[in-house]
């Protein structure tokens, strides 16, 4: 698990996320509605949360919210601060930031963040 | 029965002070004792409260607003723990019987006898009733108490016509409550005009036309010869000085108020030749253990003062007196500001003119019934003045009685568009200016507040007659930045003008056109994507957005709730409530349910809404149970969004021994109408088939009870953590009229709502309260109610069932996966174990390395 940020690729149609050191492909890009997440299962069963922003950047975070357990962080709105995109988890709204994974409103607490890449 | 508080600390050795009577006056003199220590609860003192009626103080000046939906409990003016904590002992419908100066003791109707060191008498005042033939016949009332008013009420069941004896104050508000309660209503002032202590020849016309336009008869110049009554007993008339005579089915007399002196005249205390115990600058009777406060006391000015705010004043100088310190009451006064029948009247300082060589500048406008003047002196001072009809300077003009005006009084009083008014803002008052005369809070001291609820808790202003709430609001410093977060400078309201008028009916757009500058070209935040949602899906009709919240860039706007059209829980699961309108379901729709349940495992509760909520589900089953539910005829419940939920209902008439109407039916017509309604909040609903109200309607944010004639319609109660009664809107409405209100009523919130803002907070919030949100859907005062009615439409014309529309779409299913790269797959991290025969979740699965599970307080969407 890296906790290094996005890549764009442009010439694939496909997500991938970081496999060692090749790239596992995860599903067509045209499943993401920009500004949503959706969730992916991973051949170890790690739950990953995948997001688009309205710009097309993919970004990839641990789908478990800290603070509750419950793996959810998929199902969360996508915003953005201070040009930083984040996510806020469904259940409590504390938000993430995308990029390093950083809890916005508790500075104790990150989430694993995936090296992701997308067109 | 008496109650007694007992003392919450010993109280052997203090002083003990008995207070006679727990009026509005008496309970001011129990805070301000509080507020200085003098209380068991501090150790320095044993308080003993003698109170007549059988409840605690409660807001006399408000009275009529019990006829308007609020109950007793709402006028209280005790906080409930106010006693306990202060160890305070209150003896409730235990009066003071007599009192013996020599011993000072105090004997109480109960046979207890209290000794004091202090001695204070509230005794208030009782309604003059004058000695006309007939007074005592059955139907004759006075106006001064909760159980008075509960005894008019009553007794007008039975009645067409009511009249009320005397043209003052108190007169015009029992008047207005006979004519609330369905009475063809009368007055009789023996005085040439009505208010005859309080306005001028002039504001009193304005007022009679005024009065005279809502219906109400009203009969000046004459007095009331006699009463005549029945055979029965009961009243059927009066004779009237001039040789008429008046039909009438009840009289209220409402011919001022004396001091209730008895008590002090007993035990030989000094009282004035026309009543009134006399104090000196001190408030102390000629026995100096012995004060009186408010209506009861002769002042040393010479003047028995009917009126709550000098009351509150003397209260405050005994309370000061007894603690040590140098206070004292010479005088005050007699400004007023009310709403009479909907009319605003003041009068403040010299309303008469009487100074010597002062000159009155008028305006008077009897086709709309204003009238005002002020009176001016030699060298421009302001006097005093009288507004009848239009009352909004009051705030302003009082606490510059006694200054030169800034600009010509002339402009004061002319209407806008006539070369004026120029408005005087309170940032041109003086420090000293006293904003709030029931509580005598000068500006300088509101001023050293931020918000209207610390300026009332900490300086007591605005929670008199309350009629100083809007200059105490002009006068605290406005937030700077309003907008509804860090993307969007304009409140939600805003936006919605915005979306409806520029048919916006995409989130983008707006956000790159309205958006503040560093939030263009951004992704938004989880506050406004919802609220655009939501306004976009209320305007979607008429702005020509697609109804679906899910479609297109919509989709990516709604919380999780919507997205799923189903309740996260917990765990990661989701619940699902179908529609069940107004609480009725067929035998063979419950076994629907239930089958569903059984088969998918899911988790039952009955909902408080008279629904069933379904827990457990995941993600990938939701599509499978709604094929099922929607094929049973089942509509999505919209327990998810910020839309209507549930309409409550009682069974009624149909089947209810005492119901009056078909609530049930009502309900169901209701809830079929509004369902799928995007608001700013969740609404809920009720209707009760009559006044025992079962359905709880008054808790709710359009709450309908029946009547013998129609319905009654309730506006912005509320339930959960701060509950409110729903106001009175409107009573003994049609079918249609109902609708048509509701449909007025419901699209104004969505329009001028705030984010998350019940009904509840948004009545106490917008500027004029109930009474404006009256105006604009009863009375049109906006010229919106068309536009209202016909949004509406648009809305019942549009609706579609979103759970119906998504199954029957395989691209919309598309979403309703776990894993994106393994649709058939399910959750591992959703699991129940057993609980009392049905599920729950299990969280041990979710509780992982990093940090202990929290609990979940307050993310349920009932």
């Amino acid at each position: 698990m890296t906790t290094q940020t996005v890549e764009t690729a442009q010439d694939t149609r496909t997500i991938q996320l970081a496999d060692g050191d090749g790239w596992l492909t995860v599903c067509d890009r045209a499943l993401l509605t920009p500004g949503r997440g959706v969730a992916a299962l991973l051949p170890d069963g790690r739950q990953v949360a995948l997001f688009v922003d309205r710009a097309g950047r993919a970004y990839a975070i641990d789908n478990r919210d800290p603070f509750t357990g419950a793996y959810v962080l998929s199902r969360g709105l996508v915003g953005s601060a201070g040009g930083r995109p984040f996510v806020a988890s469904p259940l409590l709204k504390q938000r993430f930031d995308l990029e390093t994974g950083a809890c916005l409103d508790d500075d104790d607490v990150t989430v694993p963040v995936f090296r992701v890449r997308g067109d | 029965m008496p109650v007694s508080t007992p003392p919450t600390a010993p109280t052997a050795g203090v002083p003990t002070i008995v207070v006679v009577g727990h009026g509005m006056v008496g309970q001011r003199f129990l805070e301000a004792l509080a507020d200085r220590g003098l209380t068991a609860a501090a150790g320095t003192a044993r308080v003993v409260v003698l109170c007549e009626e059988p409840r605690p103080a409660y807001d006399r000046v408000q009275l009529t607003s019990y006829f308007s939906g609020r109950t007793p409990e709402d006028l209280s003016l005790v906080e409930p723990d106010f006693m306990e904590r202060h160890g305070i002992e209150l003896r409730v419908g235990d009066p003071a019987e007599s009192v013996d100066r020599e011993a000072r003791t105090v004997t109480a109707r109960s046979g207890e006898t209290f000794t004091y060191d202090t001695l204070v008498l509230a005794t208030g005042s009782y309604p003059f009733v004058p000695p006309v033939p007939g007074k005592d016949a059955e139907g004759c009332f006075v106006y001064r108490t909760i159980e008075d008013l509960l005894a008019i009420e009553e007794y007008a069941r039975t009645a067409t016509t009511g009249a009320v004896v005397g043209g003052g104050l108190l007169g015009l508000e029992a008047a207005g409550a006979l004519k609330g309660l369905g009475l063809d209503t009368h007055v009789v002032e023996f005085a040439p005009r009505l208010m005859p202590v309080q306005v001028d020849e002039g504001g009193g016309a304005a007022l009679l036309r005024t009065i005279e336009n809502m219906g109400l008869t009203v009969h000046t110049g004459v007095g009331t010869q006699e009463v005549t009554a029945g055979e029965d007993g009961r009243v059927d008339g009066m004779a009237l000085s001039d040789g008429s005579s008046l039909e009438t089915d009840l009289v209220v007399f409402s011919a001022g108020v004396r001091p209730r002196d008895q008590l002090a005249r007993d035990c030989g205390l000094a009282v004035g030749p026309r009543g009134g115990i006399i104090v000196d600058e001190e408030c102390r009777t000629s026995d100096s253990a012995v004060f009186a406060i408010g209506e009861c006391a002769l002042a040393s000015d010479g003047r028995v003062y009917g009126l709550v705010a000098p009351g509150y004043e003397m209260a405050l100088a005994v309370a000061e007196v007894i603690a040590g310190n140098a206070a004292s009451f010479t005088g005050a006064d007699l400004s007023t500001k009310l709403k009479l029948l909907g009319v605003d009247v003041a009068s403040f300082g010299d309303a008469h003119g009487a100074a010597e060589g002062c000159l009155d500048v008028v305006y008077a406008d009897s086709r709309s019934g204003v009238y005002k003047k002020l009176v001016i002196g030699r060298d421009g001072t302001l006097l005093g003045g009288v507004l009848v009809g239009d009352a909004d300077q009051y705030g302003t003009l009082r606490p510059m009685t006694g200054t030169v005006l800034p600009v010509a009084p002339e402009q004061l009083v002319l209407p806008a568009g006539a070369g004026g008014p120029v408005t005087l803002g309170p940032s041109s008052l003086p420090d000293e200016a006293v904003i709030c005369s029931c509580h005598n809070v000068t500006k300088g001291a509101i001023c050293e507040h931020t918000t209207l609820p610390e300026v009332k808790k900490c300086t007591k202003a605005g929670t008199g007659c309350g009629s100083c709430v809007k200059v105490i609001g002009q006068l605290l410093p406005q937030p700077e930045d309003q907008g509804l977060c860090g993307c969007f400078a304009y409140t939600r309201s805003e936006l919605y003008e915005i979306v409806r008028t520029l048919g916006i009916t995409s989130y983008a757009e707006l956000l790159d056109s309205h958006g503040r500058e560093a939030a263009r070209g951004g992704d938004g935040c989880e506050v406004c994507k919802p609220t655009v949602g939501s306004v976009i899906a209320s305007l979607a009709p008429t702005v020509g957005a697609s109804g679906y919240v899910l479609d297109g860039e919509q989709a990516a706007l709604q919380d999780t709730n919507d997205h799923f059209l189903a309740n996260l829980q917990r765990n990661g699961s989701y619940s699902i409530v179908p529609r069940i309108p107004g609480g009725e379901i067929t035998p063979e729709k419950l076994i629907v349910i239930g089958e569903v349940a059984r088969d998918f495992g899911l988790y039952t509760k009955i909902t408080g809404g008279q629904r069933i909520d379904l827990f457990g589900a995941r993600v990938d089953q939701l599509p499978l149970i709604w094929t099922r539910l929607v094929d049973a005829g089942f509509e999505s419940g919209h327990a998810y969004g910020k839309s209507l939920r549930t309409v409550k209902s009682c069974v009624g008439q149909t089947w209810c021994r005492y119901g009056v109407q078909d609530s049930v039916r009502m309900a169901i017509d209701l809830e079929l109408r509004y369902r799928g309604l995007r608001s700013p909040h969740k609404l809920k609903s009720a209707v009760s088939g009559c006044a025992r109200e079962c359905a709880e309607a008054r808790g709710k944010d359009f709450g309908i009870i029946a009547t013998a004639q129609g319905w009654n319609l309730y506006v912005g109660g509320n339930g959960g953590a701060t509950p409110r009664h729903a106001d009175l809107l409107a009573q003994d409405l049609s079918d249609a009229e109902l609708v048509r209100l509701i449909d007025r009523f419901l699209m104004f919130y969505i329009r001028t709502a705030d984010r998350l803002e019940r009904t509840s907070t948004w009545l106490d919030r917008i500027e004029g309260g109930l009474d404006h949100v009256r105006d604009v859907v009863v009375h049109d005062s906006l010229g919106l109610c068309d536009e209202l009615e016909r949004l509406m439409a648009d809305h019942v014309a549009g609706y579609r069932d979103e759970w119906a529309e998504t199954i029957n779409d395989p691209e919309r299913l598309r979403r309703f996966v776990t894993f994106v790269n393994a649709p058939d797959a399910p959750d591992p991290s959703v699991k129940f174990v057993p609980e009392r025969d049905q599920v729950k979740p299990d969280l041990d699965i979710l509780a992982g390395p990093v940090l202990a599970v929290r609990t979940l307080e307050g993310t349920s969407s009932r």
